[in-house]
């Protein structure tokens, strides 16, 4: 027990990978097996990180439960585990997405032992970044999570899946090649990689001396866009969002509902870790443009959403539309660092972040379920399908209007507090902003009016095409997504409460 | 006199290579089992020197002394340091995994391995793998000159004899012209500091460690580094040098491509850094801006025609010189950044290129083409093979916590000391490495199967995939924990960045 009690995180992250390369090793035919294998070995780390979110002391300032390990000595990075109220959040929403796209992937026959394992490495990846307190760790587990994800959109994909993945995968890697050269520009001055380290040498370097023989004011900027564009494209803010809607129409459920749920939040988390702390000047400068980003993301995302005849790439660009407001809020906090409304604003960003995550991920999972039965995403081909499948489509009006920002769930809570926030800081981006929570609903509401009501399309009431009504095991994995979003929505000082003591201490 | 470790491992092709060609013509199998047996046996001491070489001592260590010549100062003075030990490890590994691949299938549709004389190919290559061990121990710099031409020589015939039928004897010739005019100009260069130390100093000697000390003056350096440098760096792939390797790998048959890529090309890295650099660290200063723009250019320019190549082989060709350009990019930073990152690249991409070319062997053994869009569909009937490609992929991409992004990394922060825009420059590379890679993985393994092929194509041996698990295992390990190799190349870095800083 001891072991268990000084190495939370380390067991949380490498418990998956693990797993996986014992998966190497069983049987591939027996598919029932590696199925519930890969099912409990992400259920794991899920119970360690409930139990690490009770342990959690958030009154505490700085990160808890930190870990050092040796790594790479030569360049002075070392393994720095640690998490703090935000990062935990996010830890928290990993290790819960993933045993229900695990769940949500049973029923998947082809090569089920590669996919199971790609999924325990993807989560291992993805919940590196969320504990890594050193930068080289950071990127290496910001890019590690790639190759996973690159494979599950390529191998499990639907028909355009190869134009899909490889755009996935250049855009990605183009993004971060500039997070890459700063890095080593960050590396090679302080020659450490300790971002508790760097924050501090680094921020405090004058900013009339030279360096590189460009004053330190400009290698600052363009430091900052090299790592603003890295994680724009990932979060991903207008005009770098286009990999997104091919990227999740094409990936399996389970892929779309990781990527949308975790994968676009190491964007935003990537802001809130690095960029306000790193460079809270430049930060303040360039706000103005990073709040028009954000808002033309909300309003062209929701736009392009409503505009879509696809299902699933409708709930693609939702996902612009509503990472538009992560970004927005941020942007507000950048411009007005430590005032009460930025510390608004942040709260509601990350619990943006969180909500998006639960909404997202089940909205994908809906759109699969119901593509898995019709074998096709069309919105036209659908209608009145509520008289036929009354469960699922009380469970899809839900989640949809969690999406939407209902009063009473979870959705609602996290984008007024952004717009709380943010109004008096960025009054017109808001206002306009707002302009697009309005085509939110819009496209929403057509979404379930195309799918649910209208005249009933008679192709799905009888024969071999008829409907199906959703299986327990795909409300299980609805079900504790849809507790969640009740919960938070009715009461959310709970999460609220550790979000916010780490926004006051952080910021 | 403590164990002559080095002079066994280097002696140890030589010899196999005897008997080998002391066997009756037509035991094959025979010749093949003695073959594998020394491989062995040399990776088992090459493993035994790495473990044991003295991190906390550093320098040269397991040195070894016999004169050979006393009259003009040359002996046989054998000695690893941080930087030349991984590099015998490497060879080791790399001999090993080619006996492997070249064994052959039972199977009569798999033209797979050397079937024809299989005797003699195992003698060439232990040759070739003599004269490589012998460069990476010597301290000589006669005997390192003496080494370097045994492991050219033998190149010729493996090619000529068991190459590619189509274009073996143009690359054969084109490999060891190349190769041989480098190496005669360094030659002329190694005689140029022979006799400048003996007016320097009244010491007639071709003793390395001797001649750090030789007090060249710098516009002696100034004028021999550009010629014993390029001379050596022929071998290493340096563009606008490097016009011989594509064609020299594809014409090659597989373990020699595996050898060529995997050891050759570092023969040549290396002694240009032994030789060049640290002999001569005053020229080397001058000079770095050419080296840096040269290996820039070979990083990038390799990538784009690697981008646009359609056979599979070329390919991977053109890769191995936007590869080895990293390794030279790193060598002209000239700080202690960018030579553990040169270090540290020649081990990984001597094992990611190996693996490289055992995979395409494979591919090319059963399908009998190369050609990236006739291939397709390989991973169902190839499993094994398709991931150990793609972990190597994963390393040339540079891929975190693959050895590729342990090595790249480093030689990126040190060409970002001397200047940054080369940095911004070269990055581009990974995205263009990227997207080559995965598009091929794309293609040949996960495409549609080409119908001829339904059913030709079977599963590779047993030893073929102890190979790939070899080479796959030395990677990861080195990218998941540097520490198995990172602080061992720092120490020969060290010793490098004194006699840069000392002069």
């Amino acid at each position: 027990m001891d072991f268990i009690s000084t190495h939370f995180l380390s067991l949380i992250l490498f418990l998956p990978a693990l797993a996986a390369v014992f998966m190497l090793f069983l049987p591939k035919e027996e598919i029932k097996l590696l199925r519930w294998f890969a099912l409990g070995a992400s259920l794991i780390p899920f119970l360690l990180s409930v139990s690490i979110w009770f342990q959690f002391k958030s009154s505490i300032p700085g990160f808890q439960f930190q870990e050092r390990y040796e790594w790479y000595e030569a360049l002075g990075s070392t393994v720095h585990l640690g998490v703090d109220g935000l990062s935990l959040t996010m830890v928290l929403l990993t290790t819960l997405l993933t045993p229900l796209a695990i769940l949500a992937s049973f029923n998947i026959t082809d090569k089920v032992k590669a996919y199971m394992m790609l999924f325990l490495f993807l989560e291992t990846g993805m919940l590196g970044v969320f504990m890594s307190l050193d930068l080289l760790v950071f990127f290496v587990f910001w890019e590690v999570g790639l190759i996973p994800m690159y494979f599950l959109i390529n191998q499990w994909g639907s028909a355009n899946r190869n134009y899909a993945s490889m755009k996935f995968l250049i855009f990605t890697m183009g993004g971060s090649l500039g997070l890459l050269l700063a890095i080593q520009l960050l590396g090679v001055l302080f020659e450490t990689y300790d971002l508790l380290a760097l924050t501090q040498r680094w921020t405090s370097l004058q900013p009339d001396s030279t360096l590189l023989g460009m004053s330190v004011s400009t290698v600052k900027a363009i430091a900052f866009w090299a790592f603003t564009i890295a994680f724009a494209i990932k979060v991903p803010i207008w005009p770098f969002h286009t990999w997104l809607p091919d990227a999740h129409t094409e990936a399996p459920t389970a892929g779309s509902m990781i990527l949308a749920g975790v994968l676009l939040k190491l964007g935003a988390y990537g802001f809130l870790r690095l960029i306000l702390p790193l460079y809270p000047v430049e930060a303040r400068y360039f706000a103005g443009a990073l709040a028009f980003l954000a808002t033309a993301a909300i309003i062209f995302g929701a736009l392009a959403s409503f505009a879509q005849t696809d299902f699933k790439r409708l709930v693609a660009y939702s996902s612009v539309n509503h990472m538009g407001f992560v970004v927005l809020g941020i942007a507000a906090a950048g411009l007005a660092h430590g005032t009460p409304d930025a510390t608004i604003a942040l709260n509601g960003a990350i619990l943006q972040m969180f909500n998006h995550g639960l909404s997202a991920a089940g909205m994908f999972f809906l759109v699969g379920v119901l593509y898995e039965r019709t074998h096709t995403r069309n919105l036209e081909e659908y209608g009145g399908l509520f008289t036929l499948v009354p469960i699922y489509g009380g469970i899809l009006i839900f989640t949809s209007m969690a999406s939407l920002g209902l009063p009473g769930l979870n959705g609602f809570i996290s984008e007024f507090l952004i717009v709380r926030g943010s109004w008096p800081i960025l009054t017109i981006y808001t206002a306009v902003s707002m302009l697009g929570l309005f085509f939110t609903g819009a496209y929403i509401l057509k979404a379930l009016k195309k799918v649910l009501h209208g005249p009933l399309n008679e192709h799905w009431s009888h024969g071999e095409h008829k409907l199906t009504e959703i299986n327990t095991r795909e409300m299980l994995v609805m079900a504790p997504l849809i507790l969640l979003m009740l919960w938070i929505g009715i009461y959310p000082a709970w999460i609220l409460d550790v979000i916010n003591k780490a926004v006051m201490m952080l910021f | 006199m403590t164990f002559p470790v080095l002079s066994i491992i280097t002696f140890t092709p030589l010899v196999a290579a005897l008997i080998l060609l002391l066997m009756p013509v037509n035991r094959k199998n025979e010749a093949r089992v003695v073959a594998l047996a020394s491989a062995t046996f040399a990776l088992i001491l090459s493993l035994w020197v790495y473990f044991n070489y003295d991190q906390s001592i550093a320098g040269y260590q397991f040195v070894e002394k016999y004169e050979w010549l006393p009259a003009l100062g040359i002996s046989l003075h054998f000695g690893v340091d941080g930087i030349g030990a991984p590099l015998v490890l490497l060879t080791g590994v790399v001999m090993f995994t080619g006996v492997l691949i070249s064994w052959g299938d039972d199977n009569p549709h798999v033209m797979a391995g050397i079937q024809d004389r299989p005797r003699e190919f195992f003698a060439f290559l232990f040759i070739l793998a003599w004269g490589v061990l012998g460069v990476f121990v010597s301290l000589d710099l006669f005997m390192l000159i003496f080494f370097y031409e045994i492991a050219v020589f033998p190149m010729y015939l493996l090619i000529v004899i068991w190459g590619w039928s189509v274009t073996r004897e143009y690359a054969a010739m084109k490999l060891t012209l190349y190769l041989l005019i480098g190496s005669v100009v360094s030659l002329v260069g190694a005689l140029a500091m022979y006799f400048a130390q003996y007016q320097n100093t009244g010491v007639l000697t071709f003793n390395m460690l001797t001649m750090e000390s030789a007090r060249f003056s710098p516009s002696f350096q100034i004028i021999w580094f550009l010629p014993v440098f390029l001379g050596f760096a022929v071998l290493g792939g340096i563009w606008p040098l490097h016009n011989w390797s594509p064609d020299g790998h594809v014409a090659a048959p597989t373990a020699v491509s595996m050898f060529h890529a995997g050891v050759l090309m570092k023969l040549g890295a290396f002694a240009a850094l032994r030789v060049g650099i640290m002999l001569l660290p005053e020229g080397a200063k001058y000079w770095q801006w050419l080296i840096m723009a040269f290996a820039a250019i070979a990083v990038v320019y390799g990538a784009y025609i690697a981008f646009v190549q359609k056979d599979f082989k070329y390919m991977v060709g053109f890769s191995s010189v936007s590869h080895m350009g990293l390794v030279m990019l790193g060598f002209s930073t000239l700080n202690a950044d960018g030579l553990l990152g040169s270090g540290l690249q020649m081990f990984s991409h001597g094992a990611m290129t190996a693996l490289f070319f055992a995979v395409v062997g494979m591919i090319y053994d059963r399908a009998h083409t190369r050609q990236i869009p006739e291939l397709g569909g390989m991973s169902k009937a190839m499993p094994f093979a398709t991931v150990g490609f793609i972990i190597g992929g994963l390393v040339s991409m540079g891929m975190p916590l693959f050895s590729g992004f342990i090595a790249e990394f480093p030689i990126f922060m040190g060409v970002w000391q001397v200047h940054w825009f080369v940095a911004v420059i070269c990055s581009i590379s990974i995205v263009i490495t990227a997207a080559y890679i995965m598009r091929n993985i794309r293609q040949v393994f996960f495409g549609d199967m080409p119908e001829k092929f339904e059913g030709h194509i079977t599963d590779i041996t047993i030893l073929d995939k102890v190979a790939i698990t070899t080479l796959c295992i030395f990677m990861i390990v080195i990218g998941a924990y540097p520490k198995f190799m990172a602080p061992m190349v720092q120490t020969g870095v060290e010793y490098i960045m004194r006699l840069l800083g000392g002069s």
